[in-house]
């Protein structure tokens, strides 16, 4: 039993929509109450057993079971709105589970709140106090980090300013500082809260892999692939709340790659997703040039085709056509329809007809991204729309040399130089 | 909140937390508020610190407001008014009553809005609620001494000594915070799903004001209408203290008796249902 630091059983949280975001006001309480009466009585006169139902509600997560041993590092993955923050959330004990239970052996910290509890008017050496007190410190163990603290966060000449005055990156420190040096047993960390500029959070993920290399649990909640298979050893998958991969980290980033793109689809059902005369029957990326010519995916620098298959069951006079591309972190790369583009794509005929869309030198850097097709008619209402799909981009030396990949950004500017100018001209 | 038992395994005293759903009424958990008493000095003392930043008079208005309302009161309600004071004269008679109020007021005020304050806190860090709303009836207790330091002032200058009664001070001190806690708690709950509770508050302060004994005493009602009166809380606190300052000949026993019990049941009814409410608070604030 001692090695197992965190046991989550069942574990569950249901919100009403619509309740978090926005608060209630007496008067709601008495509408809804007047309604709900009206509704009772209406129920009593028309002898209808049937209740209707009285809320729309929402399992944000659903049915969680994992176990995390001492030590280990537990990656959490999933697409935006899977339950991530929520798990974070009732681990941390800031909200209540709705079903289920779970087990947390050891003091818990966490890199989610950063900054939350300083107060603008206070100094830099009142507000560690206070921050610390706030995140489970005692005053003895403050007094004792303190200088460790205030070196971390580079911040000894204005230790007795208000942060107010401090800049915000001062500011960051100084708060990530405080709660780096919580020594909790179990960390929960969530980057998709944290904030700051790329160093910062670099600066968080070197914390996070010194505290699991000190053999502390690790709960590490993150969009950022390379960073889970580098310092998870497992990884569970959430996908609308409930737990669909569990296993080591590789699986469960390959997993999770592979389902973003298919999630909302199986193979081969693309024309579900179509309720007018026309389906998309089938999609490829195929490069059409480069080092490699591929014929299921894009290369970076090179021109690349993405290839629709239609089938129409009559004849449209007129439709439009569009895509997306998005990251597996939900950003949109690129999004466009033929009408923007000023294409008209005329009729279009009964039976099979393919849709090319042709990306000149393709500017994404390797990695998997998320395809989004759709057909609208003339009123622009959508006629077929097929979301995630799988596509790839592969290596290639795109900067002459060395192969990169996401942490070099999304975007590849092919081509780019560099060069030294000399004598340096006058730029007056 | 979540934690239904908190046990130490007898090997590694870690603790081990158990999180699962409440049901119901829970336990208020006294213990594991005093285990983060540290937590609530630090927020008093930063409600202190950051009181009277950037304003120019600084805490000297913890002694101008009570000083101008008593030059206020005494002007209408002592000269125009001619309302009796209890054979004392009317300054002190209404300063005496206005510094435990005040502290009531502010007490009542800040705890009330102090959860939905806070909501940066408690939508991201765990620790014991019921913190917020006592640090910010705590802080008070500044600008009451302060407030005390003038009513003294004004004592020895009207020559008014206390006599032995004056060791009763503290406990009327105690009903007024017991009072503003109790308060708070059930505003303070409340105002994180209505926040009708931000524009019902200076509204119940003003209201509860006319209706506490300050600007005349409470002598003017016959019993048993006057230990009724007591049901009232802060009737007993202003009686309190007038009987225990400036000895007012009136002595108030049943009035405060009916007080103490009536700021008991609110105080209890208050953190139960708090601690009620406090499951939803990161979820609604």
């Amino acid at each position: 039993m001692s090695d197992i630091a965190i046991r989550v059983e069942g574990l569950g949280k249901r919100y009403r929509i619509g309740r978090q975001e926005r608060y209630r006001t007496l008067r709601d309480t008495l509408v809804e109450g007047a309604q709900r009466t009206v509704r009772t009585i209406r129920g009593w006169l028309s002898r209808d057993g049937r209740r209707e139902p009285d809320e729309q509600t929402i399992w944000a997560l659903k049915d969680v079971s994992f176990e995390v041993k001492r030590g280990e590092v537990l990656g959490i993955i999933g697409r935006n709105g899977a339950g991530k923050s929520t798990l974070l959330k009732i681990l941390s004990r800031v909200t209540e589970p709705t079903e289920g239970w779970a087990e947390v052996r050891g003091r818990v910290g966490s890199l989610l709140e950063v900054g939350t509890g300083f107060h603008p008017e206070l100094t830099g050496r009142e507000n560690i106090y206070l921050n610390g007190a706030i995140l489970g410190m005692k005053r003895a163990e403050i007094a004792r980090k303190f200088d460790e603290i205030v070196a971390f966060a580079e911040v000894e000449k204005f230790i007795d300013t208000p942060v107010k005055h401090y800049s915000s990156g001062m500011y960051l420190r100084l708060a990530f500082a405080v709660a780096a040096h919580l020594e909790p047993e179990i960390l929960l960390v969530d980057e998709v809260l944290a904030v700051g500029d790329a160093a910062f959070q670099k600066k968080c993920l070197g914390k996070m892999g010194e505290v699991a290399g000190e053999g502390r649990t690790v709960l590490f909640v993150s969009h950022n692939m390379a960073a889970v298979q580098v310092l998870c050893s497992k990884a569970v998958v959430l996908h609308k709340g409930q737990v669909v991969y569990g296993g080591g980290a590789e699986g469960a980033v390959a997993f999770y790659l592979d389902s973003f793109v298919r999630s909302e689809v199986d193979p081969g059902s693309f024309a579900e997703q179509c309720s007018g005369p026309v389906r998309i029957c089938s999609c490829r990326a195929r490069s059409l040039g480069g080092p490699m010519r591929s014929n299921s995916c894009l290369v970076p620098g090179y021109d690349g085709a993405i290839e629709i298959m239609l089938d129409s069951e009559n004849t449209l006079r007129r439709f439009s056509a569009g895509f997306s591309i998005r990251t597996a972190n939900d950003v949109v790369l690129t999004e466009l329809n033929s009408d923007e583009l000023g294409v008209d794509l005329g009729a279009l005929p009964r039976g099979r007809s393919l849709l090319v869309i042709t990306l000149p030198r393709v500017p994404y850097t390797p990695g998997t991204y998320a395809l989004t097709v759709w057909l609208r008619d003339c009123a622009r209402n959508f006629l077929c729309r097929v979301k995630d799909i799988r596509l790839d981009v592969c290596q290639a030396p795109i900067y002459g040399t060395s192969c990169v990949d996401h942490r070099f950004g999304l975007v590849a500017v092919p081509g780019v130089s560099m060069r030294l100018e000399l004598p340096a001209p006058d730029l007056d | 909140m979540a934690v239904v038992a908190e046990t130490r395994a007898p090997a590694e005293a870690t603790p081990v937390i158990r999180i699962e759903p409440s049901r119901g009424w829970v336990s208020l958990k006294l213990r594991e508020l005093w285990e983060y008493r540290e937590l609530l000095y630090f927020l008093t003392w930063r409600d202190i610190k950051v009181r009277y930043k950037q304003t120019v008079l600084g805490a000297a208005w913890a002694i101008l407001q009570p000083f101008m309302t008593m030059v206020v009161f005494s002007l209408f309600f002592g000269r125009l008014a001619r309302i009796p004071s209890d054979g004392l004269p009317y300054p002190i008679f209404s300063l005496a009553g206005l510094v435990p109020w005040q502290f009531f007021a502010y007490g009542l005020n800040q705890s009330s809005n102090s959860l939905v304050g806070s909501a940066n806190l408690i939508k991201k860090v765990y620790f014991p609620r019921l913190t917020i709303p006592l640090s910010s009836v705590l802080a008070g207790a500044v600008d009451f001494a302060l407030a005390f330091a003038l009513l003294v002032a004004m004592m020895l200058f009207y020559g008014v000594r206390p006599g032995w009664q004056a060791l009763w001070l503290p406990a009327f001190f105690l009903l007024a915070f017991v009072t503003a806690l109790g308060v708070g708690l059930w505003l303070s709950a409340l105002n994180v799903e209505y926040r009708d509770v931000r524009y019902l508050v200076p509204f119940l302060v003003q209201f509860w004001m006319y209706a506490t004994p300050i600007a005349y005493p409470s002598s003017l009602l016959p019993e048993p209408w006057r230990t009724l009166y007591g049901l009232n809380p802060m009737a007993g606190v202003v009686e309190g203290f007038r009987w225990a300052l400036l000895g007012a000949r009136t002595r108030p026993g049943p009035l405060i008796a009916a007080s103490a019990l009536a700021s008991l049941i609110v105080l209890i009814t208050g953190a139960f249902y708090f601690r009620r409410m406090e499951k939803t608070f990161a979820d609604v604030v």
